[in-house]
């Protein structure tokens, strides 16, 4: 058994069966071992930072660990942003690159980059396979690696000349023994929340990393408590809890951030406080206790101190809090009350009927978006307006059918992790909501469609311009805009239609029906442009750099400008 | 606060060069550095010294050790720890100041390697801030012309010892 034969040989050990890649020089001999190994469907996408997203999608999805594999030099490079998506986000990735052979690194060899040098800063571990014997010590470990702990890539870059090398006896790797699990000590936290008038709870991602979904959800309603989560959390607690308000931070409900700001306790389960959910950190939850949960130590008093830090894996820190709160429950009705109130009044809006030809509204679009698609669907996103649009205006039931880049905000993420997303549930409906700027970054991933007969569903809210920018110059810069002009995009109905997917424009409210029944009905993959208008905001806004309280909401009357320098 | 972190840091390709990524990819302080081989050949023992608040250490801490080539590592900022730096100090003095300045130079323990005329070569070991004091000292009367020290290496008092196998 040779090198890249042993490599196959640990995906079936692995239950790994999916796995997205693009063949070159340095790699052919793992693409040559493939032809023998039909239980496992290699997709081939057409540019490797497709193959790094589409695997990332998939992880994000299916909950299991997402493969991509390029050769050296430009293919490897080129994985490099899906790379970087997946460790802002702790997607577990195995990431397999061929390397030229052990002789000629270092001579500046074709298609030669120092990969290993490369990764250093974009993942969890990575290796450079110099002797063979090692390969199959090193794939085992990056295969449980990527997906143990706090999850993220794992890169492994192997010489040609190791892929061929004949291995030694392999024997299979015995299962590693399952961590002794211990009783968490709770007392300090039951102690904060018996004393806590108004706390509030604050979920993000790591409850989806840590497989903890169900288990959350029965703590939310043990505890009852008033709730908010980061972009990632959405979906932890379902469409139907009446005291979840929401998404909080720059583009948060003014209900959500309302509520951290008065909280007196906040509970972080899986999330890590970033800048764009805290705003400026001097002003965030001014009057709370922190309780941080969270499976990473290293999260714990990062950006802001808690009086008491949980480490551990979240299903069995949230069982144990949930029991104690079933026994005794938490008795805050005033700031439940309150917090009711504040949801009523401080929820996102959008204008409630439009004329027939009135343009159409993102916000709105996305609302009827989710009245109408199955309520299991999955829903990826690209960055930009359009992905905030989606966070505030889609009702979530379940984490996994969210899938947006967070942490990087990485463009031309949406239609590859849709690739991705329609592997790990080929029955199932998934969503793409493109930009007109971001579709553009990974448009070529259409042919994939096509050649793997996906039924992915293609949204793109065209504004003809980098709208997110656009609203920041306007707001934040004079109204100076700069180079976010888009309005020479391709006619997208005869481009999709160019790789033979169906295609629809829609450009007035009138439309809107029509279009998503086709969409919605439409047994294949299909593309529904919609043209909206360009001067559409999303509100509310927190500047960059400024504390949550200070959110500045659509203007009436007042002119954007004008709000900002009051 | 100056701290000492020593790690024990698996031999492996890019081991070194993610230690040192770690600090300037989140904005820390590297003052000094040494690697060199223990007696366990796949194990390479690296000190060093660096400086922050008490939130910056704790975080350096936590982020070395989620480091997979990271063995074991001790802060001994902790706990009782013995510290050493070696200094090799190449100094212009004048023919009358040698003297003077050698006997200078042995009252601190510090002994001499080089002695040419206008080249004086000393080698001295102790803390860091003894080495500093020497260096002042040595150049009331002499110009440095070199000045090589070796980083800080540091082991822990008693019984203390890092482990090799986590």
């Amino acid at each position: 058994m040779n090198g890249a034969q042993f490599i196959l040989q640990a995906f079936r050990q692995h239950q790994i069966d999916t796995v997205f890649g693009y063949p070159g020089g340095c790699i052919m001999p793992l693409y040559d071992a493939l032809v023998d190994a039909p239980e496992v469907q290699h997709v081939l996408c057409r540019h490797e930072q497709g193959c790094a997203l589409a695997a990332d999608g998939y992880a994000r999805a299916s909950g299991r660990l997402g493969v991509c594999i390029a050769t050296s030099g430009p293919g490897a490079t080129n994985l490099v942003t899906g790379v970087a998506n997946a460790q802002r986000d702790s997607i577990p990735l195995l990431v397999i690159t061929g390397q030229v052979p052990r002789a000629l690194i270092g001579t500046d060899a074709f298609q030669e980059t120092d990969v290993l040098g490369m990764s250093l800063g974009l993942v969890k571990h990575s290796y450079l396979v110099t002797d063979p014997q090692s390969l199959p010590a090193i794939m085992h470990e990056a295969i449980e690696l990527a997906q143990s702990g706090r999850p993220g890539p794992v890169w492994v870059d192997l010489p040609k000349d190791v892929l061929l090398a004949e291995l030694a006896d392999v024997v299979p790797r015995p299962s590693a023994p399952a961590p002794p699990s211990s009783t968490p000590d709770l007392s300090d936290v039951l102690n904060l929340l018996r004393a806590a008038r108004k706390p509030l709870i604050y979920s993000g991602g790591g409850v989806r990393l840590g497989r903890a979904e169900r288990t959350f959800r029965r703590f939310a309603e043990a505890a009852a408590l008033p709730s908010v989560a980061s972009l990632h959390g959405l979906g932890n607690h379902g469409r139907d809890d009446a005291l979840h308000l929401g998404m909080l931070g720059m583009h948060g409900s003014r209900a959500a951030n309302q509520a951290v700001q008065q909280a007196d306790l906040l509970l972080v389960v899986g999330a890590r406080l970033d800048d764009r959910a805290t705003g400026a950190l001097s002003g965030f939850a001014p009057h709370a206790k922190l309780v941080h949960m969270d499976t990473d130590a290293a999260e714990f008093n990062k950006l802001r101190r808690a009086e008491v830090c949980l480490n551990g894996d979240l299903n069995a820190l949230l069982q144990a809090l949930t029991q104690a709160l079933l026994e005794q429950p938490l008795r805050v009705d005033e700031w439940r009350k309150q917090c009711r109130q504040w949801h009523a009044s401080g929820g996102f809006s959008v204008a409630s009927e439009s004329l027939p030809e009135a343009p159409i509204r993102g916000p709105q679009f996305i609302r009827t978006l989710s009245r109408r698609a199955d309520p299991h669907s999955c829903i990826t996103c690209d960055v930009g307006q359009h992905q905030m649009w989606v966070a505030q205006h889609y009702r979530f039931d379940h984490p996994r059918q969210h899938l947006s880049s967070g942490g990087l905000g990485t463009m031309g993420f949406g239609l590859p992790a849709a690739i991705g997303a329609q592997f790990a549930a080929p029955r199932g409906m998934v969503i793409n909501i493109s930009g007109d700027g971001s579709f553009m970054m990974n448009a070529q991933e259409l042919a994939t469609l096509v050649r793997y007969r996906l039924p992915v569903k293609l949204i793109i809210l065209d504004n003809q311009c980098l709208g997110m920018v656009r609203q920041q110059q306007e707001l934040f810069y004079a109204n100076r805009e700069s180079q976010i002009d888009l309005d020479d995009n391709p006619d997208f109905v005869a481009l999709a239609e160019a790789f033979g997917i169906a295609a629809r424009r829609i450009q007035c409210w009138q439309e809107v029906d029509a279009g998503l029944n086709a969409l919605l009905t439409e047994p294949g993959p299909m593309l529904l442009h919609v043209a909206i208008a360009r001067e559409d905001n999303v509100w509310p806004i927190v500047k960059p750099g400024q504390s949550n309280q200070h959110m500045l909401d659509e203007p009436r009357g007042m002119s954007p400008a004008a709000q900002v320098a009051a | 606060m100056r701290h000492i972190i020593s790690v024990l840091l698996a031999n492996e390709a890019g081991a070194l060069s993610r230690v040192a990524g770690l600090f300037s990819a989140r904005g820390y302080n590297i003052e000094s550095l040494t690697v060199a081989p223990t007696q366990t050949p796949s194990v390479s023992r690296l000190t060093l010294t660096t400086t922050g608040s008490d939130e910056v250490i704790a975080q350096i801490n936590k982020q070395l050790q989620k480091l997979v080539d990271v063995v074991d590592l001790a802060d001994w900022t902790e706990g009782g720890h013995i510290e050493r730096e070696i200094l090799l100090l190449k100094l212009n003095v004048a023919a009358e100041d040698v003297e003077s300045i050698t006997a200078r130079a042995a009252k601190y323990g510090a002994q001499v390697l080089d002695d040419i005329p206008h080249s004086l070569t000393l080698e001295f070991t102790g803390t860091s801030s003894e080495l500093d004091d020497f260096v002042a000292d040595m150049t009331r009367s002499g110009q440095i012309l070199e000045l090589v020290r070796s980083g800080v290496s540091a082991i822990g008092c008693g019984n203390q010892t890092l482990k090799l196998h986590g």
